[in-house]
């Protein structure tokens, strides 16, 4: 049983992952995208990075690597998923969750420390705090604006498949507080399973205590 | 089988929010020019042999819906012209 931190060429966000993970007692290990899922992975990370340096859109090109066809099916069997930045980005692009990641609204990259509101605090990836706790979690992308259509919108807010806000220190969702322009301020979303999640900021960045705060444990305890 | 191009032309729906070409915009307008808007979109140029204009113009179809649009956040176009 172990947790597969799927590799793309250009991924770089996956050893980060791994040390996060291991630093939780959570068994991981890294796997080649090529070489397919090990046949006891009991869940998968996406991990951030420039997957085939961004050619198209961001997680275009990885989002059709044949070892996505094997992580749907195994989202589809409730097996946990959660896509980190670049990952966000292949998830949106294969689908399995809705929506796109596209050019922030600054037209910039953008790496700083945001503060996330948990808006769905009953899921794997947030069961660690409650429904209205403030984050602090970084963020490093220059395509994490969420889009969607209206409709699909209303469906995902009705769902209640939204995981994380961007807000202030307050708690408090502005444009102020939206760094990039994201649809609702949204950071992070469910697929149609709770065990799909997507999400821009970076957990596995907020999970060592030596590299500054430990907001994003709570995130990858959803492995555990 | 004749030779085809098929050109795709991808670009972000009306009323999704264009950074770049908004910035693009801006720069035009430092350099002295006037313009109310400016759209920009990718375009995409494929040689292929198929049997007729229809079949090539199915293909690229399938090319944008599958890889080169994202139906999210983009509309697209398929052009074929007989390729000399």
């Amino acid at each position: 049983m172990t947790v597969s931190i799927v590799r793309f060429g250009g991924s770089n966000c996956d050893r980060d992952a791994l040390r996060a993970l291991h630093h939780l007692d959570v068994d991981a290990e890294i796997v080649w995208h090529e070489d397919g899922l090990p046949a006891d992975t009991s869940g998968i990370v996406l991990p951030g990075g420039f997957s085939y340096g961004d050619y198209l859109r961001a997680g275009a090109m990885a989002a059709h690597s044949p070892v996505m066809a094997d992580v749907r099916d195994l989202a589809a069997d409730g097996v946990p998923v959660l896509g980190v930045c670049n990952g966000a980005q292949v998830g949106s692009e294969s689908g399995l969750t809705p929506g796109a990641f596209t050019t922030n609204a600054s037209a910039r990259f953008q790496c700083e420390h945001v503060h996330l509101r948990v808006e769905n605090a009953d899921t794997p990836w947030t069961r660690a705090y409650d429904e209205g706790d403030v984050l602090s979690i970084p963020i490093a992308h220059g395509e994490g604006r969420f889009e969607i259509s209206d409709d699909r919108l209303d469906t995902l807010e009705d769902e209640n498949r939204v995981l994380f806000r961007y807000c202030d220190a307050s708690g408090e969702v502005s444009p102020e507080s939206n760094p990039n322009g994201s649809k609702h301020s949204i950071a992070g979303v469910l697929g149609e399973r709770e065990t799909v999640a997507v999400m821009m900021p970076h957990p596995e960045r907020a999970t060592l205590p030596d590299v500054g705060g430990t907001d994003g444990q709570g995130v990858l305890e959803g492995f555990a | 089988m004749a030779a085809y191009t098929a050109t795709v032309t991808v670009r972000l729906k009306r009323g999704v929010l264009d950074p770049e070409a908004e910035t693009t915009k801006k720069a035009l307008e430092r350099l002295g020019f006037e313009l109310d808007d400016l759209r920009s979109a990718d375009r995409f140029e494929l040689d292929l042999d198929a049997e007729s204009a229809d079949d090539a113009a199915d293909r690229a179809e399938e090319m944008a819906e599958r890889l080169l649009a994202n139906p999210t956040i983009h509309d697209y176009t398929v052009e074929v012209d007989a390729r000399e």
